[in-house]
């Protein structure tokens, strides 16, 4: 199973420390999945033009191409400007327009008032729907308080974080048996 | 302009025709691909037996990347010409906007005397666009590129000496284009994608509009043709002298699952290439439903389907998909046996205009 983690901002370093702790959390406790940690602050990515994913060059083609090959996604982001970051639309702007089909994506929200708690209910998950994701319902978000020197000191929030991730890997299972079911049903 | 400027004689009933994107795939049954060489003699082949069947068209598309051996698509058409004797021989698309419209329509107009007055142009934007950057065009021209050239090729077609000026082309100046097609000019349609803006844009240019339909309710393809139709009509042509094409996806065998099950690979594992994702398989079985567009079943559930399209769209030609993704050649020569034999009489019969 491949599960990318895309910490959607190119500055500040609250969602990478999550977005690390749940790359190591992952690794310890789903030993066969192939975790990839796709930090956009790391990559030079271009504005999507419209052409075929696989047609861009260079930083953005790894980017496009290793969320594509994705079974899990788990959305990192900060909020800016009470919305995600341009950085992290573009992305969804570079991929198919249900380049998410069958692919279960997650969601931690990292943000510097509790004013943001509701964005990436009606900022985020109607662009992950609309490109046909499995959501998982129920997110993390966390605060500036969660957070010191680069690491997470709520013991809550871990909890949280946990709990994400255990839910994310359910719905994975879940989906995937069902939908596996029901293709054996259509006899083809 | 009438049907007649197209060449379609609607009292004989639905054109029936078959289309290729000269794709070049395994087959995921075998997991083995033939030959580039062997793919353009099967498709040269797939002419012939069309043409021997009582088909009216057969159409070849260009897309210039990996998967794929017909890039020159003209060439090809040109061979099939010369194997042919009755049979329309029409592109799938052609992509107006990465070529000269000069040389396209010296190209078309030489298969037209070769073909001895059968061959014909459906202008595409290209849905796969790797081939701007192949033939030195600008992505960001997409949309400028082929409305100014698409209308430099419907100039050349109605006019033997052109002058002509634009952005994407040196001037014309007194242009003698040759050679003349046989019949003084050729058809020239207008590939429309699947929503009502595109279908209204052959209406503006005064074009008959070829649809792609890959699946999908009937339903939702009559509002592009409606909006076609009203289009034209607004801008005062008569919508009954512009002819409706519509090309999709077709595989028959003898009965609706076998037929699912034999296609499915090759259209879920083909499109996994050419368009970095699979067909789901959910949609594919739900392509199964009468009115849904997909003609993949039995030749009886294809015969009712194609008269139930007919029906909602009054379209005067339907032009079928069936070798995509690595379809062995045996089974196209099944599905050609089919429709000689089964579907196109029926379909001819209950379209025909008494």
């Amino acid at each position: 199973m491949n599960i990318t983690l895309l910490s959607g901002s190119t500055i500040g370093s609250k969602t990478r420390t999550a977005m690390t702790y749940i790359k190591t959390s992952i690794e310890e406790n789903y030993p066969d999945a192939d975790v990839t940690l796709l930090d956009l602050a790391e990559y030079d990515m271009v504005f999507s033009d419209g052409r075929d994913f696989r047609e861009y060059k260079g930083d953005t083609k790894i980017v496009t191409e290793t969320l594509m090959a994705s079974d899990v996604i788990i959305v990192g982001t900060p909020i800016f400007q009470a919305s995600i970051p341009g950085s992290l639309k573009n992305v969804f702007d570079l991929l198919p327009q249900d380049g998410l089909r069958d692919k279960v994506a997650g969601i931690l929200v990292t943000a510097g008032s509790a004013k943001h708690y509701l964005i990436a209910e009606t900022q985020l998950k109607p662009i992950l729907s609309y490109m046909r994701a499995q959501i998982v319902q129920t997110y993390t978000f966390m605060e500036e308080r969660d957070f010191h020197r680069k690491e997470i000191v709520n013991e809550d929030a871990l909890f949280r974080i946990e709990r994400l991730i255990e839910d994310t890997m359910i719905l994975v299972e879940t989906y995937s048996k069902a939908k596996a079911a029901k293709e054996e049903q259509y006899g083809f | 302009m009438s049907f007649q400027d197209y060449r379609i004689d609607d009292s004989r009933g639905l054109e029936f025709g078959l289309y290729t994107l000269g794709d070049h795939l395994e087959n995921p049954h075998t997991q083995t691909r033939i030959s580039a060489q062997q793919r353009l003699k099967e498709i040269i082949e797939m002419a012939k037996l069309a043409d021997e069947a009582g088909i009216d068209v057969i159409s070849v598309g260009e897309s210039h990347q990996d998967h794929f051996t017909t890039q020159a698509h003209s060439v090809v058409l040109s061979a099939i010409a010369q194997a042919t004797k009755k049979i329309k021989v029409s592109s799938s698309s052609t992509i107006i906007s990465t070529s000269d419209p000069v040389r396209v329509f010296e190209d078309f107009s030489t298969i037209d005397l070769i073909s001895g007055g059968r061959a014909e142009i459906v202008a595409g934007r290209a849905s796969r666009v790797g081939l701007f950057e192949l033939l030195g065009y600008d992505l960001h021209d997409y949309e400028e590129l082929f409305e100014e050239k698409f209308d430099l090729l419907l100039k050349l077609n109605k006019e033997e000496v052109v002058n002509w000026e634009g952005e994407y082309r040196k001037p014309l100046r007194d242009a003698h284009v040759l050679p003349r097609p046989a019949n003084g000019h050729l058809p020239i349609w207008r590939a429309v994608g699947g929503t009502p803006a595109s279908a209204v844009k052959a209406a503006y240019q005064g074009v008959p509009m070829y649809q792609a339909m890959l699946g999908g309710p009937t339903s939702v393809f009559k509002r592009s043709i409606d909006a076609y139709r009203e289009t034209l009509d607004g801008l005062g042509h008569d919508p009954e002298e512009f002819p409706v094409a519509t090309a999709g996806f077709f595989y028959a065998a003898d009965t609706t699952q076998q037929a699912l099950k034999e296609y499915y690979p090759h259209i879920n594992e083909g499109m996994k290439l050419t368009n970095g994702r699979g067909f789901p398989k959910q949609q594919f079985a739900q392509g199964a439903h009468p009115q849904n567009v997909m003609n993949v079943g039995s030749p009886q559930e294809i015969i009712e389907k194609i008269l139930y399209q007919h029906e909602t769209f009054n379209h005067q030609r339907y032009i079928a998909q069936m070798d995509f993704g690595g379809v062995p050649f045996d089974k196209i020569m099944k599905n050609i046996e089919l429709i000689g034999n089964e579907i196109l009489p029926a379909v001819k019969k209950y379209t025909a205009k008494k």
